[in-house]
């Protein structure tokens, strides 16, 4: 008794020991729910038609394993004669076409709901590269370029030598995120450049081709602040899973004043740019002024 | 007057006998000699591409990058693609179809035996043009086994290699899908109708179909592929007027019934070697004649499930993700005729009634991902990661590979004459079996939880499972191994195997009633089916 109750503490430590080793996400199983309405429809539509499958595995399987376990030449069992039996071939027919459609109900309603981008708040235009992502705030003029970050970089080169579980969010991290306000439909405009690439972020649940010369829609509202990731879902050449997606939904106060800062830095690169232009011209003038000069004499 | 007869005819038969040397194998036209080139060819193709699959798991082991450059693990993925596709399934489902179409409907040999070689050839110049195209500047092919536009135009001097390569084994499959259905269509025994003949029979007679319907498709795709990178033509490129999402309703036009070419004579063979193995008739016969049929047709208007995230309008996504659902229907048809076939009978487990179990559990898993799949807005969230390629590994690995091993251990003591090591061929059976599980079952964890396909390297979040999925993946490739030395041992001897080879083999199938090994020449006249 005392032995049984040792080994069942023993075995719950263990267990905790392994469930408590996946705080960093490993081991994991499943899709996750996300922060949208849409990632949550979807995740919920994923466990319906997947508690389906595995009722009706169940189900089959177990006569699949009946049959084995019981109708075996060893136990003696002689075979029937019966080929053919009308009724349970429609029963078979009949059930699966009901699941079926019992199924197509909701995913055509969210289905519906997905391609619908009216209403958006903020568009943003993504622009996939061979192997960069580039983000345009339309409305508001600001655009950058978004690349893996410096440390992934070093880390994944070929026998870097640089032990990949020490760096931070290996490979998902970047150097200028996409920021977005919380509670706001986003709509997405997503295209490329070169090859076609593809923009995931899992917690938002949505994912579209970026393909030159065309412009793919999406839309999410994040409803919860915080940092996402995701990685580009088509093969791309060489580099493609080296150009992470990372999203921050934040507060629409600091949202604006990131925005702003934006503007402003944006300006104040563009205002010595803008001088240097000018200067370039007068001293362009200047050279065409003497050779006229020159040619005159 | 008998006498003389069969006199005439052993001469004859003397005459015909195989040619001596290299010679037999380049000239042959019998379809005994090209089915089992066919086999081989396919045998060291499956090794090949396993070999690359092996240099895939190996840098997936742990996170960071330890073995090989992004590029060329690239290459590798698009390869092994292309050469378990194409030189593997395909070419073992063609060889079984050379070996026993004929032995099963009381035929003498293919009907037009010269384009039979001619098409096993050109298969070998396919892959040496592929196998070549590796070693080109600029590295092998790597934008994927579908090929998609603008990146596969990237490609350095490989590209041209691997389009004739295509365009050599969709030859070589266009001429091999003719053969069989003139085969079928004139050289069936007296007597017996089609609703008669064995269900390989009549899904590799489907197959043939699909073949000739799709080739020509993916042979145009490629064809105007290659005139986009070298004549300037822009029918995939946007800058020009052309679409880069053409090429892909192209491709998987072809692409969904390739699906199928390679499932549908997976299906027959489990039809017949379930049956046998529980001494009873197959469950259903016109049901599944009808449900092979059905899954045929919608393989046509299903093709764009594959490209649910590329920007369709939403009638498109509604009508192809409906279209989808429905091919569970005739599927689970199938399993259950075969599930009611084993009920009361009288089962035993010999090694190839234990691979189309297998088949039976594991290609119904991988039923099970693609009907999720179909589901268009999960699938926005299992578009182009693992849980894809957990699913296209289950149908076609436990599927159609366990399959045709399955048809390897059923039919080799009929063309070799000896019994093969059982006891070695259970060991190879539940090696697999193990293996490939523990191969492929945790890549459904990986894309659930958000690792793409074709990525050489990953965040640490996915190091478990990767861990563990090439784990399976070494021990799955090691096993085989175990096939290649049980073929090789049988076919150099053992016990002699008996015309009927196994006891329920009684009545099931014209295969059965020729000597083993079955001679050169079978069925020079034609068998009488009641």
């Amino acid at each position: 008794m005392k032995l049984k109750r040792a080994l069942g503490a023993m075995s719950a430590t263990a267990l905790t020991a392994l469930w408590s080793v996946p705080a960093s996400a490993a081991w994991t199983l499943n899709l996750r729910e996300g922060v949208t309405e849409l990632s949550r429809e979807i995740y919920g539509l994923h466990m319906l038609i997947l508690w389906i499958c595995v009722v009706i595995a169940v189900a089959v399987f177990s006569v699949m394993i009946y049959s084995i376990a019981t109708f075996r030449k060893s136990k003696g069992a002689v075979s029937a004669s019966f080929s053919h039996n009308t009724t349970a071939e429609v029963v078979w027919t009949l059930i699966p076409v009901m699941i079926l459609v019992g199924m197509a109900i909701p995913a055509a309603r969210t289905l519906v709901k997905i391609e619908n981008t009216s209403g958006s708040e903020l568009t943003i235009k993504v622009t996939g590269y061979q192997w960069k992502w580039q983000y345009d705030y339309v409305d508001d003029g600001v655009s950058y370029f978004s690349t893996l970050a410096q440390a992934s970089n070093e880390a994944r080169q070929l026998d870097s030598g640089i032990d990949v579980n020490k760096v931070e969010n290996y490979l998902l991290d970047v150097d200028n995120p996409l920021v977005v306000p919380v509670n706001k439909k986003v709509r997405v405009l997503v295209t490329a450049a070169d090859v076609i690439h593809n923009w995931w972020v899992p917690d938002f649940g949505m994912k579209k081709d970026a393909i030159p010369g065309y412009i793919n829609e999406l839309w999410f509202r994040a409803d919860k602040v915080g940092t996402y990731r995701g990685q580009c879902a088509e093969l791309c050449g060489r580099d493609h899973g080296f150009m992470p997606i990372v999203v921050r939904v934040v507060e629409q106060a600091e949202y604006d004043s990131w925005l702003a800062g934006q503007k402003a830095a944006r300006q104040a690169a563009a205002a010595p740019a803008a001088q240097t232009a000018a200067v370039t011209t007068n001293a362009n003038e200047t050279t065409a002024l003497v050779a006229l000069v020159a040619n005159a004499e | 007057m008998s006498t003389t007869l069969t006199h005439g005819h052993a001469a004859v038969h003397d005459d015909h006998g195989p040619a001596k040397g290299i010679m037999r194998w380049l000239t042959t036209t019998n379809h005994k000699d090209i089915g089992t080139m066919y086999l081989i060819f396919s045998l060291v193709m499956f090794l090949t591409g396993g070999a690359m699959a092996l240099v895939i798991r190996a840098e997936l082991f742990m996170p960071g990058m330890q073995l090989v450059d992004p590029q060329f693990f690239n290459t590798m993925t698009t390869v092994h693609a292309l050469i378990m596709v194409f030189g593997a399934v395909m070419p073992a489902t063609v060889g079984l179809a050379n070996w026993m179409i004929p032995l099963q409907i009381g035929a003498p040999d293919m009907a037009l035996p010269r384009m039979n070689n001619l098409s096993f050839w050109l298969l070998v110049s396919a892959f040496s043009l592929l196998i070549l195209s590796l070693f080109m500047p600029g590295g092998g092919p790597a934008a994927g086994w579908t090929l998609y536009p603008p990146l596969v135009l990237q490609t350095g001097d490989a590209f041209p290699l691997a389009i004739f390569a295509i365009h050599l084994a969709g030859a070589s499959s266009i001429m091999g899908a003719i053969n069989i259905i003139v085969t079928i269509m004139n050289l069936r025994a007296p007597g017996m109708g089609l609703l008669k003949m064995p269900l390989f029979v009549w899904t590799w007679l489907i197959t043939a179909y699909l073949l000739i319907a799709v080739m020509p498709v993916f042979a145009g795709a490629v064809t105007m592929l290659l005139t986009d990178h070298f004549f300037h033509t822009t029918f995939f490129a946007a800058a020009g007027g052309g679409d880069p999402v053409l090429y892909q309703h192209i491709f998987w036009f072809f692409g969904h019934p390739e699906v199928y070419i390679m499932i549908l004579p997976a299906f027959g063979i489990v039809s017949e070697i379930i049956p046998t193995f529980s001494r009873k008739k197959l469950f259903g016969y016109d049901a599944m004649v009808y449900a092979t049929a059905s899954i045929a047709f919608l393989s046509f208007i299903v093709w764009a499930h594959h490209m649910f995230v590329v920007g369709m309008p939403l009638a498109g996504e509604m009508f192809f993700m409906l279209s989808t659902m429905l091919i569970a229907v005739p599927t689970g048809v199938k399993v259950f005729n075969w599930t009611a076939t084993m009920w009361r009978g009288s089962l035993t487990f010999e090694p190839p009634m234990l691979f189309a179990l297998a088949f039976l559990f594991l290609f119904t898993i991988g039923g099970f991902s693609g009907l999720m799949m179909g589901i268009a807005p999960a699938d926005f969230q299992y578009h182009d990661t693992y849980f894809i390629v957990a699913h296209f590994h289950y149908v076609l690995v436990p599927g159609a590979v366990f399959a045709i091993m399955a048809g390897v251990y059923y039919w080799l003591p009929k063309w070799t004459g000896h019994m093969y090591d059982i006891k070695l061929a259970n060991w190879h059976f539940w090696l697999s079996t193990v293996f490939v599980n523990v191969l492929f079952f945790p890549q459904h964890f990986l894309g659930l939880a958000g690792m793409p396909r074709r990525i050489p390297d990953y965040s640490t979040q996915f190091a478990d499972w990767n861990m563990v999925s090439s784990i399976g993946g070494f021990g799955f490739g090691l096993s085989q191994l175990l096939f290649v030395y049980i073929i090789i041992k049988c076919a150099r001897g053992g016990a002699k195997a008996s015309d009927r080879v196994w006891e329920g083999a009684y009545n099931h199938g014209l295969e059965w009633t020729v000597p083993s090994p079955a001679p050169y020449h079978t069925f020079e006249d034609a068998p009488v089916v009641k």
